[in-house]
């Protein structure tokens, strides 16, 4: 397990290191950085400050080991927009970005599992066709339209919920849903597959035969086995919606981290942009390594390949 | 003299086949009533080749200009509308600017098409390639695809997508780029596991012990049988490519004004949704059934083309 541990760890640091350098090589993307902060019609003079206020006149090499040890101690430069460390206003956004994914998943693993169990119960059944249906259908809707037709029919039509805004728990009713619906249709999958393959096995049908409740067949026995590889996947899937939730704040107007993302982007605030994509890599590369550790605890077949 | 029964074995072993093996239907015949058996298959098949139509016949079957604004005729509604303004001249209504909505959703579906196609492509080939060598060679080269993968898979698409757009400038062709060099990941990951289960095969080892080189033996004996995984995986992914770019364009970064794109179309009606929520509707449905038709022909083609079907 520890070898197993070590090595894992060693892979997600070199990623967190790859991915920093590929971010840092994000300011040379469009040529010279000094040109897009300077902006348009700067003058020769204002470009030549500008490239030795933010210090690109040195080697890259240099500029990368500067801007990396700086990031390791917590300081990930200043917002050219907001005048702010980067680092304290992102981890000002952090937390309702967190929340509503934790909602998101949640969403979708409550409406997925047991769809998924229910289909696997009952191959080919009614259930199953219309688990399926919805998985397909699922996975065709565009996150933003939904949305939208969201906001339209429960905040406009039906007055239910609260269009936009985050003052109270209604506020994450509808982002949670069409962040999390998309995570479904892949879990669902997953856990009907898993539930097909333990159900048919030995041990399932020696508890059968011992008399044991049907109820308790499967979910104590059935179900936990199914699930493992369900928690790799709602690892990786929370990473994404991470970074997928930009579409969602900037349609509900929550003012998280991909909203902050987006008003970055669009004042093309490089610090800025290069520091969220960075922490989120950070946070997915945590993520998936967790789950990856709590796998092995739960099927120890993982640990010794 | 002892009577002697014909069965079926002694029939076999002389070599003469039973009426039923010769009334049999052919592998081709099979296939064929499997592909058009699979209602999935057939419905996405055909929404597809509607909305491909519509895309290659964009000026032929519109009698109006996509760009021509005419702010006189604007916001007319789609003809299921209890209006007067409603009209058969347009019949899907007319936007803002008082381009026809029809002839607009037509041009979306070329660029939809266009951008999911090509992307497709590009992700396609990387992908492939790594993922191949990755399940062919193994050992390092499996260590370090299985590295490039898991860095690119930590990369949150959306978010690289729009920052790169944005610096770079946005454009077709630059759309095309990002997403193609963002989203082989799935590619390499199916590739791989196909690729190093049919490794592992007897044939594989047989065309080994015969001498062939890497580069036959990928090329007859493994492209053969990982290229049911290869389009299935490319139906998705040029859906997945789809998706993106709407969102790209519904975020302002995608295709430019006044290209029309069903995302960009979206974004552009945003504001007047709660008035005119048709305006959203009818380009957000027609990017839901392109992408599910595209995923529908994807898993037909999976369920038809499954070697456990080939028997």
């Amino acid at each position: 397990m520890a070898i197993y541990a070590l090595k894992r760890l060693g892979i997600a640091i070199l990623v967190a290191l790859t991915v920093s350098l590929l971010t840092f090589s994000m300011n040379y993307l469009s040529g010279d950085p000094a040109i897009t902060i300077a902006g348009e019609g700067a003058s020769i003079e204002d470009i030549e400050n500008v490239r030795r206020y933010y210090g690109f006149d040195r080697p890259i090499i240099v500029q990368y080991w500067d801007w990396f040890t700086n990031a390791i101690q917590g300081d990930l430069g200043r917002s050219f927009n907001l005048r702010q460390p980067v680092a304290e206003v992102i981890f000002n956004h952090l937390p309702t970005t967190m929340l509503l994914g934790a909602c998101a998943i949640s969403f979708g693993l409550t409406l997925a599992i047991p769809l998924g169990v229910l289909a696997a119960v009952k191959p080919n059944s009614i259930f199953d066709r219309a688990a399926l249906t919805l998985a397909v259908v699922g996975q065709a809707m565009p996150t933003f339209w939904f949305g939208l037709t969201l906001i339209l029919v429960f905040g406009v039509m039906l007055r239910w919920l609260p269009i936009t805004g985050q003052d109270s728990w209604w506020n994450f009713v509808m982002p949670a849903v069409a962040l999390g619906y998309n995570v479904a249709p892949a879990v669902m999958r997953l856990t009907r597959a898993g539930m097909l393959e333990v159900l048919a096995s030995d041990y399932i049908r020696t508890a059968r035969a011992k008399g044991l409740r049907p109820m308790k067949v499967l979910f104590k026995h059935a179900l936990r086995n199914a699930v493992i590889p369900v928690v790799a996947l709602a690892a990786v899937q929370f990473g994404f919606m991470l970074g997928g939730s930009i579409v969602i704040e900037t349609i509900f107007q929550i003012n998280g981290l991909g909203y902050l993302a987006w008003e970055s982007i669009q004042r093309k605030d490089l610090p800025m942009m290069q520091a969220i994509v960075l922490i989120l890599a950070i946070i997915y590369v945590v993520i998936t390594f967790l789950a990856d550790m709590l796998n092995a605890f739960l099927d120890p077949r993982i640990r010794v390949t | 003299m002892a009577e002697t029964t014909i069965t079926r074995t002694t029939l076999a072993r002389a070599g003469v086949q039973t009426a039923e093996e010769i009334l049999a239907p052919s592998p081709g015949t099979m296939m064929r009533r499997r592909i058009f058996g699979h209602y999935g298959l057939m419905i996405g098949a055909f929404i597809l080749l509607v909305i491909i139509f519509m895309a290659l016949f964009a000026n032929v079957i519109s009698p109006h200009d996509a760009y021509d604004q005419q702010l006189g005729r604007k916001l007319i509604p789609p003809i299921w509308h209890n209006s007067p303004k409603a009209t058969w001249v347009h019949p899907l209504g007319t936007d803002h600017l008082g381009r026809d909505y029809l002839t607009r959703l037509y041009h979306g579906a070329r660029v939809s098409l266009l951008i999911g196609f090509s992307a497709m492509i590009i992700s396609g080939l990387i992908g492939t390639i790594l993922g191949v060598l990755a399940g062919y060679f193994g050992g390092r080269v499996d260590m370090v695809v299985n590295f490039l993968i898991t860095t690119r898979l930590s990369m949150p698409v959306i978010l690289v997508a729009l920052a790169v757009v944005s610096i770079v400038g946005s454009s077709l062709t630059v759309v095309i780029w990002v997403l193609g060099l963002l989203i082989w990941d799935r590619f390499a990951v199916v590739m791989r596991s196909a690729t190093q289960q049919v490794r592992s095969l007897e044939f594989v080892t047989a065309a080994e012990a015969l001498g062939c080189s890497h580069l036959r033996i990928l090329l007859t004996e493994i492209a053969p049988n990982v290229m049911n995984h290869l389009i299935v995986v490319a139906t998705l992914e040029m859906a997945h490519a789809i998706l993106l770019e709407a969102a790209l364009s519904f975020l302002g970064l995608g295709v430019q004004p006044p290209t029309p794109s069903w995302g960009l179309m979206i974004s552009e009606a945003k504001g007047l949704m709660y008035f005119d929520p048709w305006l959203i509707a009818i380009p957000g449905t027609a990017l839901f059934m392109l992408v599910l038709s595209i995923n529908l022909v994807g898993d037909g083609l999976r369920d038809v083309t499954a070697p456990e079907n080939r028997s």
